[in-house]
């Protein structure tokens, strides 16, 4: 059986929209709606904000296989490209970074920013994340008790990191913090618009400041080696700037506390992470929670560049496609009893951090950065309790990365 | 097992050296994956075709004897 967008278009309004909202009971796990779609067919048609249709790639294999197929264009400026909200294209107009661009561009600027996150470079800062989660936690206890560990803890961490990583003064994180959330945020298209000026103006005035005064940083060195001599445009350094500085923070930082609630909610679980001195028995929790939590709530956004056939199946040429990866993290095909957060299966077939040329670049960090936290947040806090109702907790439903907004924590 | 691996589609993830510490490497300057041993030895297969396995620019390729 073949099914298409176009035989639809007319309107029968049969469609689910997408996304789908998180049931308030289930906090941790993917929409029981989306679960339903997956349920049906590995991809379906959903309809989006603006009317406009896509085919949901829910199940594992086929959002695999179609992640890595170079007739799946991530081009953002491409006609037909779902875009995530209002204002996303007059966004993606001003500014376009590499991770929705295609290749030939796509993999000449992001090579330009692979070398400070190779395994042996994120390795080798490791203990001075080690040293920074240590002085976060003394400074967190010698403070007032209850707190919000998302303020004293889980965002300063990788704000910090990132930004000794580029080069962006730390004494500016409120600033670029409010910014980068409201950045991702889906509901308000002016206020995101916004941000994205008043952070391009903000980075771009430190690409300035970097090529006259360089310092020991990312930043300085694409400045100085990339465009000082004409070989990258101060304008895609800056969209690169932008990028890593976003990426680099609300996501590790929303793995932090979501982790953390949810290894609150699973005592079991947390007391063997707690108990165990192996660091693979570490790392495999990571990656159990990375694939459970799936913070990425809005799907992988493409569009079709050929006719694909997949699972009897035909997506057209111009059609949309978003790969919802926390669905296919959840797909039981792929993963025994999905919904259950068990740190000691191995989760490291796992497309939390997409699939594909795109793959998330600052993977090798953030694994680090999470594996320091889990392996010393507990221990160094023993007695750390939730100190608020989990479901009156604010999740971030509204953002591209799913999280909490706070989340109050005693001890 | 022969291994081969595709330099110009890597992507730098860094999943294979993850996987198969002692069969991949990455090039300092940019993170392209390097191929250590292009004949793993026996103990070594299951972590190369978990490192095959999670490429995500199905950049490494192997043929099993």
């Amino acid at each position: 059986m073949t099914d298409t967008l176009t035989d639809t278009a007319s309107g029968t309004g049969r469609e689910p929209g997408y996304p789908i909202d998180r049931s308030p009971h289930c906090p941790f796990s993917p929409p029981a709606g989306l679960r339903a779609l997956q349920s049906t067919a590995p991809l379906r048609k959903v309809r989006l904000w603006d009317g406009s249709g896509a085919w949901l790639v829910t199940r594992y294999a086929e959002l695999r296989t179609l992640a890595a197929d170079p007739r799946i264009s991530s081009d953002i400026l491409r006609p037909g490209y779902p875009h995530v909200s209002l204002g996303s294209l007059e966004r993606a107009r001003r500014q376009t970074s590499f991770i929705v661009m295609d290749d030939p561009a796509h993999a000449r600027l992001r090579r330009l920013v692979t070398a400070p996150f190779t395994v042996r470079r994120i390795q080798a800062l490791r203990p001075a994340v080690q040293e920074l989660v240590d002085e976060l936690i003394d400074t967190m206890l010698a403070g007032p008790c209850p707190t919000d560990l998302v303020r004293e803890f889980a965002l300063p961490l990788p704000s910090l990191v990132i930004c000794r990583l580029l080069g962006v003064p730390y004494a500016d994180h409120a600033f670029f913090q409010r910014h980068s959330a409201a950045l991702l945020n889906r509901d308000s298209a002016e206020r995101a618009t916004e941000a994205q000026r008043i952070l391009t103006d903000y980075l771009d005035g430190l690409v300035a400041e970097k090529l006259v005064r360089p310092t020991d940083d990312l930043l300085s060195v694409l400045a100085t080696e990339q465009v000082a001599p004409g070989l990258l445009e101060r304008r895609d350094l800056t969209a690169i700037a932008m990028l890593l500085l976003v990426a680099g923070h609300e996501t590790t930082a929303n793995m932090i506390a979501l982790g953390t609630l949810a290894l609150l909610r699973h005592p079991d679980q947390l007391d063997a992470l707690r108990a165990t001195d192996d660091p693979a028995r570490v790392a495999g929790a990571v990656e159990e929670l990375l694939r459970h939590l799936t913070i990425v709530q809005t799907g992988l956004r493409r569009v079709a560049l050929a006719d694909i056939e997949i699972a009897g199946q035909v997506i057209r040429a111009g059609e949309a496609v978003i790969l919802a990866i926390d669905a296919a993290n959840h797909d039981a095909t792929a993963f025994t009893e999905p919904d259950r957060l068990d740190l000691g299966r191995d989760a490291r077939r796992h497309v939390a951090f997409g699939y594909g040329v795109h793959q998330c670049l600052g993977q090798q960090l953030a694994r680090m950065e999470l594996q320091v936290v889990y392996s010393t947040l507990y221990r160094r806090i023993p007695t750390l309790r939730l100190a608020a109702d989990p479901a009156g907790l604010p999740y971030k439903h509204d953002s591209i990365v799913y999280g909490v907004h706070e989340l109050p924590v005693a001890w | 097992m022969r291994v081969t691996l595709h330099q110009d589609k890597c992507v730098a993830s860094g999943q294979c050296v993850l996987a198969a510490q002692e069969v991949f490497d990455q090039r300092d300057e940019d993170g392209v994956a390097v191929l250590l041993d292009d004949s793993p030895p026996a103990g070594a297969h299951d972590d190369v075709r978990h490192a095959a396995a999670v490429c995500p620019a199905l950049a490494i390729t192997l043929a099993e004897s």
